[in-house]
């Protein structure tokens, strides 16, 4: 089976250290795979492979609907298709909320500037924070900011939205409202892997959870089975580590 | 003759202030032409200094050390009594502008280099991530962050070109300092170099000023 991303035996090392050892995935379009493990175990190496903000090894190939995702030409197109969200949200600190959201579909897609905006105050509404559009990040909340960079992400009308931990520099408060728009977005058709240590909402968003450790894909499956029913002992560690905390 | 006759004498003051206004329009046009020279050069070497393949990075590192340790001075005269020797001569402000601009260019280079490496690195990433190019994260990104970071350095670099705009009196330029010197002469007293500090000072203090200002404002330690 071809997946609509796809990963094949991915390699990354730093120097002599093997952060990856050779993953392979198949993700269909509309999935919502959660990746869960250790810390280190390589669950960021993995996902910032995908649209390359990390080189890997050339005999590793990934794909995203079925273009090559390599250096060149091609690779800020692949981009444009791939909508990233950050553990610490890296918005635009000197941009308007509004002005991040359109800043890509404007230079990017060369979107006419009304169009774009319109665009922007739609996203920020779906995401629900329409009344704060003409603040600038470092005025918003956590949780807010992080919900502009969700909204920024879907301006590029992303075909997979890659997720690394994107509720783990926020306050528990603030939690729930970044997992409640991935959710909804979760509905929307979008394929989503996120990287995420809410075992809550892995059992109930994702189709698919996949538990890493050092480098390599353990333990695959529907969440109701691997959270519940481990195989393998590296993963009933790490849960009972995660579920005793 | 008393100190006021001798420093402050208002009857020469009055007859060579035109030929001090003339010699502060050169000086700022030497300025502000190798001024805005220096910083396209700078911006330039920088991104080569950060960006370019790995032997013209180390070019253009060598040549910001060596205009660096130049003494000015030295450079000037080189450019303006030294080329001619190999056929190239320039006129006493060309010279005077090409040895500004060089060493101006590598300080800027060096403190462009600083304010885009105080970006953080998920600013790049968030770019790429979206899609950006490379000179579109430069322009949209990288460079407004890195502007506000570099002002009050530039500002002071500035401050130090207008500064050593003086020593092209040396190649015969009719700045300030030469006007001031010259009518010194003509008026057998030294009240128009006197004149010629206020000028400076006029001229530079607000610049100062404003550069600490800046540096309050913006918390950033002074250089
Ligand atoms: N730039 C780097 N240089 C050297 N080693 C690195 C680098 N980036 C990551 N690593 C190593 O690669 C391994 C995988 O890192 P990665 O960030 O992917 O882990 P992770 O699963 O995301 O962990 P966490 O849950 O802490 O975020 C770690 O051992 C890490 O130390
Ligand atoms: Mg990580």
């Amino acid at each position: 089976m071809s997946g609509f991303v796809s990963v094949r035996n991915l390699r990354k090392s730093y120097g002599s250290f093997e952060a990856l050892r050779g993953i392979d995935l198949e993700i269909s379009k509309g999935e919502v795979v959660c990746v869960i493990g250790p810390s280190g175990s390589g669950k960021s190496t993995l996902i910032r492979c995908i649209n390359r903000l990390e080189s890997f090894s050339d005999d590793s190939a990934i794909l995203v609907g079925g273009n090559r995702v390599q250096p060149g030409r091609s690779l800020a197109r692949v981009r444009a298709e791939v909508g990233m969200v950050f553990q610490s949200f890296n918005l635009f600190p000197h941009l308007t909320v509004r002005d991040n959201v359109m800043l890509a579909p404007r230079r990017v897609r060369r979107t006419p500037r009304d169009a774009a905006r319109q665009q922007a105050d739609r996203l920020l509404a779906r995401v629900g924070i329409a009344e704060q559009a003409d603040k600038y990040p470092g005025q918003l909340s956590g949780g807010q900011q992080q919900r502009v960079a969700i909204a920024r992400a879907l301006a590029m009308e992303p075909q997979v939205m890659l997720f690394d931990e994107p509720t783990s520099a926020l306050d528990p408060e603030m939690v729930g409202e970044v997992l409640d728009v991935m959710r909804d977005l979760a509905g929307t058709g979008v394929t989503m892997i996120v990287v995420t240590h809410e075992m809550g909402f892995a059992s109930q968003v994702a189709d698919r959870v996949i538990f890493m450790d050092a480098g390599e894909v353990i333990e695959t499956g529907p969440p109701g089975r691997v959270l519940s029913a481990p195989r393998e002992p590296r993963t009933r560690n790490f849960l009972s580590a995660v579920l005793n905390h | 003759m008393d100190i006021f006759d001798t420093f402050l004498n208002m009857g020469v003051i009055a007859r060579t202030w035109p030929l001090l206004l003339e010699g502060l329009w050169v000086t700022i046009q030497l300025g502000a032409a190798s001024i805005v020279a220096g910083l396209v050069l700078g911006l330039g070497l920088a991104l080569l200094r950060l960006y370019a393949v790995p032997p013209l990075r180390l070019i253009t590192r060598f040549y910001i050390d060596i205009f660096r340790s130049i003494p000015l001075l030295v450079l000037l005269i080189i450019v303006y009594y030294a080329l001619p020797f190999v056929g190239l001569r320039l006129s006493p402000f060309a010279s005077a502008m090409a040895a500004l601009t060089l060493v101006s260019g590598a300080y800027t280079a060096e403190i462009f280099r600083a304010g885009i490496e105080a970006i953080p690195k998920g600013q790049f990433e968030a770019s790429a991530a979206l899609g950006l190019s490379y000179p579109q994260t430069m322009r949209d990104v990288i460079l407004p962050q890195a502007v506000k970071i570099v002002i009050p350095p530039l500002t002071n670099n500035s401050i130090n070109v207008v500064k050593d705009t003086a020593l092209a009196s040396v190649v015969a330029m009719p700045d300030l300092l030469k006007q001031a010197t010259q009518a010194q002469a003509l008026a057998a007293n030294p009240t128009p170099l006197i004149g010629a500090a206020v000028l400076y000072l006029a001229f530079l203090w607000p610049l100062v000023a404003m550069v600490s200002r800046m540096e309050r404002r913006f918390g950033a330690k002074g250089t």
